[in-house]
């Protein structure tokens, strides 16, 4: 008989022992590793996952907030570059109304020089016409020029009209003052008695005078009845004169200070294109 | 010349016979308990480990897979049974190569018993997972009248189990003590090459057929849609 009971009855518990013994020391422990292998490749895999998206998560972050800071650095630019224009603006147009303020000034002084020039002028013009006159009048006439003036102002008295004569009457009636006789010189007591004489005549004899000095006069005699006058003088030709020779200075200057402000102003232009 | 390691009695008291067939078993028993001891000793859980645990896994997983390959579903649960059956009769073939050694499985003794362990695991597994009725009615399907030959296919297909087994390992271990009469030299060598290459497929054989039997017995019939 090939099958011996007994061996079989031991080779079914040894094979039954056998698989308990591998089961134990083989299968799970084997199992159990790659389990706990599979599972942390899992958690290794998941975690790379986790962070990958987070990664990504970062990068659009960081890109939108790229995105916000170029377009934020794009406005802060165009702003700086608005402020910088209107600055430049503001800043040159500032410039412009100083050079304005001192062309202003510089015109004024300009004009306040020429103005004492022209007084100035005027002043040694008149004085020196006056001389010149003075010293022409008696070379010609062999008369002293007061007594010229004083022959002027008479004929003139008499040729006076009966309105003039009245109102320079009324006005010297009107007040308690005498009549004022200003000359630039003091006049001779003959000169001032024929001078006299010829009022009394042609105011009647209560007119009373009075004779002071007037230098501003020139080479003239002014008769002041109580705020009327009658005058004669080179003054008001010496005047013509002066306001002849303001008009040519004034042009002159005009001129030249044209010249020098559009020379500034074109330094100016020159100066911005640079 | 022995036909079987039975016929080897190294001690006998009354019926209780220490044979060859047992000796060595208890052999390969201890060649592969403490060869798993030793190796699983210091299994590793991360992606460096011994190359002996590498080769542990290896099997392990394959015969896993072959498990799940046939159609259970649950592999783990079967590999105990399975894969012991596999790795006890491959071993036990293998070391043929040792001089002196007479494989267990080439006694029909040993080759009854693991067919036996097939036999009873069948229902065992299968009652477990489909219960005790639909088990058992199993065996009237798909008429009543195919009962009994049910009931004898499973009594020819566990007999044939170990036949098999017996047949090919014994057969293998007479040519070769044949052989060494008649040409001492090359054949023998050829001859237990061949063993053991027999060996193996006939582990896998056993093996994969009570897989079989047991993924047969095991599987729930789904209702049709």
């Amino acid at each position: 008989m090939l099958i011996d009971w007994f061996t079989v009855i031991a080779q079914v518990i040894n094979f039954l022992i056998l698989v308990w013994l591998l089961k134990h020391f083989l299968y799970r422990p084997i199992l159990d590793a790659i389990d706990a292998r599979e599972k942390k490749i899992a958690s290794e895999l998941s975690d790379a996952a986790v962070k990958k998206s987070e990664a990504l998560k970062e990068r659009n972050q960081f890109l939108q907030q790229n995105e916000v800071f170029k377009r934020q650095h794009a406005e802060l630019m165009a702003k700086a570059i608005e402020d910088a224009t209107s600055e430049k603006r503001h800043l040159l147009e500032n410039a412009r109304q100083d050079i304005e303020r001192l062309r202003l000034k510089q015109l004024e002084a300009l004009n306040s020089e020429q103005q004492s020039s022209i007084a100035m002028l005027n002043r040694r013009m008149r004085d020196e016409v006056n001389s010149i006159l003075r010293k022409v009048l008696i070379d010609l006439s062999g008369l002293s020029l007061e007594e010229h003036v004083i022959e002027v102002f008479i004929s003139r008295l008499r040729l006076l009209d009966d309105s003039g004569i009245n109102r320079l009457n009324l006005a010297f009636m009107a007040s308690d003052n005498p009549m004022v006789i200003s000359t630039v010189f003091d006049l001779p007591l003959e000169l001032r008695k024929r001078v006299e004489s010829v009022i009394k005549e042609i105011f009647g004899e209560s007119a009373r005078t009075e004779f002071t000095i007037a230098p501003d006069l020139i080479c003239g005699i002014e008769l002041n009845a109580n705020g009327q006058k009658l005058s004669w003088n080179i003054a008001g030709y010496l005047d013509a004169l002066g306001k002849d020779v303001d008009e040519l200075m004034n042009i002159r200057f005009r001129s030249e200070a044209e010249d020098k402000s559009n020379h500034a102003q074109n330094g100016d232009e020159h100066g911005n294109g640079t | 010349m022995h036909l079987s390691p039975d016929d080897i009695i190294y001690w006998q008291y009354g019926y209780i016979r220490l044979n060859a067939t047992i000796v060595f078993t208890w052999g390969v028993m201890f060649v592969l308990a403490i060869g798993s001891k030793l190796v699983t000793r210091n299994l590793s859980a991360d992606l460096q480990r011994s190359r002996w645990q590498n080769l542990l896994e290896m099997v392990v997983t394959s015969i896993n897979q072959q498990i799940r390959d046939v159609g259970l579903v649950k592999p783990e649960k079967y590999i105990g049974f399975l894969g012991t059956l596999f790795l006890f009769i491959a071993i036990s073939n293998l070391i043929t190569v040792v001089p002196g050694y007479e494989p267990p499985t080439g006694s029909l003794s040993t080759t009854t018993a693991l067919a036996i362990c097939v036999f009873m695991a069948v229902p065992i597994y299968g009652i477990e997972e489909r219960g005790l009725l639909e088990y058992l009615g199993a065996y009237l399907k798909p008429a009543l009248i195919m009962l009994p030959f049910n009931i004898i296919s499973e009594f020819s297909r566990t007999l044939a189990l170990a036949v098999r087994l017996f047949g090919n390992m014994m057969s293998g271990t007479m040519i070769l003590a044949i052989l060494l009469t008649i040409t001492p030299f090359i054949f023998p060598i050829v001859m237990s090459a061949l063993g053991l290459l027999t060996g193996m497929v006939q582990a896998y054989i056993f093996s994969i057929l009570a897989t079989v039997y047991i993924a047969a017995a095991t599987q729930v019939q789904k209702p049709e849609p």
